[in-house]
């Protein structure tokens, strides 16, 4: 599928969905938070996209939000699609966990809860993966403070 | 542990074991807690971190040179593929055409990196189930590999030999008919890791139908790289998405359809072959001309997004770049194959028994630096 056949059906099933192809050898698709179980769900199971496999699962430090990025792709048909999801809480971040949708997630989610400290509602396992539970602070944040271990370069 | 334990209700109940982090047969120091109803394995929960260096934390604070090295330190038995995907994310964002000799120098590079990383785990994999003599040979051939790429490189495990742009050295004078000579010596030796393993009855009656993976979860997990393939997931990056020299060479991408520890056993030692054609195809049209194209000194990404995959030995490696625009990158990701891969033994070792446990470990091939980064 190409971009603008994605494009046009991604807007007739999501009409909120936006779509940015600027600085991104992908299409990057973003939508509302509270919809992301449901696109993905969608972009999964449907006949034309069939996007069954996310070869990653991360998530950016933004000044004034976090921001999800799921790279997904279909094993059969070989197309490619990001999906982007803005976290305007950024005291709290909170979002949909897709476990049940792609299990690699589980271990992925798990990394980004303990980097970043967003949390998946209703992952079945979220703890920290990486550092240990009394850890204080998520180092991949951008206001995360270690004087000792982290030398700036200026 | 903080679990309940839970009574069956004939008075037995389910136990917890530590395997690892320093069991001999995690590679490294990889911590896995088995639940267990007698030797019944229930759950495997993997417990990372013990090696966990936070390189992503440590890229957004170096610049686009210096990153390159810290990916020899993920999976060092991949450490050209690993330097291969970060280059070619930034040559990518920067537009640079990497000469024509580069690029087969990488090509050739990746897959004498591909032999050895399998002949190391075809040696490991044999101590792992009580065999020691695979080990020797194993360690044997991978030596030559190893020789070679310190004469060219100067270091025999974190070679660091790619920058952007192309590669830091010229080729050794002695490269070309020293890795012929080791091709040709290799050629005799692999039939005798069939002798040795693949054809034993206690290794077959040890790997076969063991630690099943279907396709379907393959993909699910994201299990790439021979392990992938093994349960049929077409997902070798050098044929779905080439790069380098990979779209003018010949080669087969090894699929299986069982997903159990032998076709994994098997893919690579297919791949082995396939990696000796490669490089066979290539050795003697090594073209002439400038290794390394002239970039700037300061490299500086434009505003946007860079994602690469390479295949590593162990799978899809993905490269993800956020720049804004400086020197050092917004955000780096590493998409480590391993990271993926482990996440799936739950769903192979589940119903099995400790010692088949080990078996389905050593045929994912796990590297933990790879894994905890």
């Amino acid at each position: 599928m190409t971009n603008e056949e994605f494009i046009s059906t991604i807007q007739n099933w999501f009409p909120d969905a936006e779509f940015i192809e600027e600085g991104s050898q992908f299409l990057n698709v973003f939508v509302p938070k509270d919809k992301i179980l449901e696109v993905a769900k969608k972009l999964k199971s449907d006949n034309a996209t069939q996007l069954d496999y996310m070869f990653n699962l991360t998530c950016v430090d933004w000044p004034d939000h976090f921001q999800m990025v799921y790279h997904l792709k279909s094993s059969e048909l070989g197309h490619m699609l990001v999906l982007k999801v803005k976290l305007e809480n950024k005291e709290n971040p909170e979002i949909e966990t897709l476990c049940d949708l792609y299990r690699t997630a589980e271990l992925h989610e798990r990394e980004v809860y303990d980097l970043f400290g967003v949390k998946f509602i209703n992952h079945p396992d979220l703890r920290r993966l990486f550092l240990t539970d009394d850890w204080i602070g998520h180092p991949l944040r951008k206001d995360y403070v270690d004087e000792i271990n982290i030398v700036s370069l200026k | 542990m903080s679990q309940d334990i839970i009574m069956n209700p004939d008075g037995t109940q389910e136990y917890f074991i530590n395997m690892g982090p320093q069991h001999p047969s995690t590679h490294g120091v990889l911590r896995l807690v088995l639940t267990l109803d007698g030797e019944i394995i229930e759950k495997v929960e993997p417990h990372l971190g013990y090696i966990h260096r936070s390189i992503e934390k440590m890229c957004e604070k170096d610049n686009y040179r210096q990153i390159i090295h810290l990916t020899d330190r993920m999976d060092y038995l991949s450490a050209h593929m690993n330097n291969h995907a970060v280059c070619l994310a930034i040559e990518n964002g920067l537009s640079v055409e990497v000469p024509e000799r580069a690029v087969v120098i990488r090509t050739i590079m990746d897959e004498l990196t591909r032999i050895s990383s399998h002949t190391l785990w075809w040696g490991v994999m044999g101590m792992d189930l009580g065999a020691i003599t695979s080990f020797l040979y194993g360690f044997r051939d991978h030596e030559h590999i190893t020789e070679i790429f310190e004469e060219t490189c100067g270091a025999r495990l974190t070679m660091n030999y790619n920058v952007p742009g192309g590669v830091m050295f010229d080729l050794h004078p002695d490269f070309v008919k020293k890795t012929k000579a080791f091709l040709a010596d290799f050629k005799t030796k692999l039939p005798e890791y069939d002798t040795l393993l693949s054809n034993n009855v206690i290794f077959l009656e040890r790997t076969k139908g063991v630690g099943i993976l279907t396709k379907e979860m393959a993909i699910s997990y994201g299990v790439t790289g021979p392990a992938g393939r093994a349960s049929g997931f077409a997902s070798d990056v050098r044929k779905h998405e080439p790069y380098s020299k990979y779209p003018n060479v010949d080669f087969k991408e090894i699929l299986y359809t069982e997903g159990d520890t032998f076709s994994r056993y098997k893919a690579r030692i297919d791949e082995m072959w396939e990696s000796i054609k490669i490089i066979e195809q290539l050795i003697d049209v090594i073209p002439e001309g400038d290794f390394v194209a002239k970039t700037r000194n300061v490299i500086k990404l434009p505003k946007g997004e860079f994602y690469q995959k390479v295949e590593t030995a162990r799978g899809e490696l993905g490269v993800f770049i956020v720049s804004d625009g400086k020197m050092q990158p917004y955000r780096m990701k590493f998409r480590s194959p391993g990271f993926s891969n482990l996440s799936a033994l739950n769903e192979m070792a589940k119903g099995g028994k400790i010692a088949d446990l080990v078996a389905t470990m050593s045929t994912l091939d796990l590297v933990v630096p790879d894994i905890d980064r």
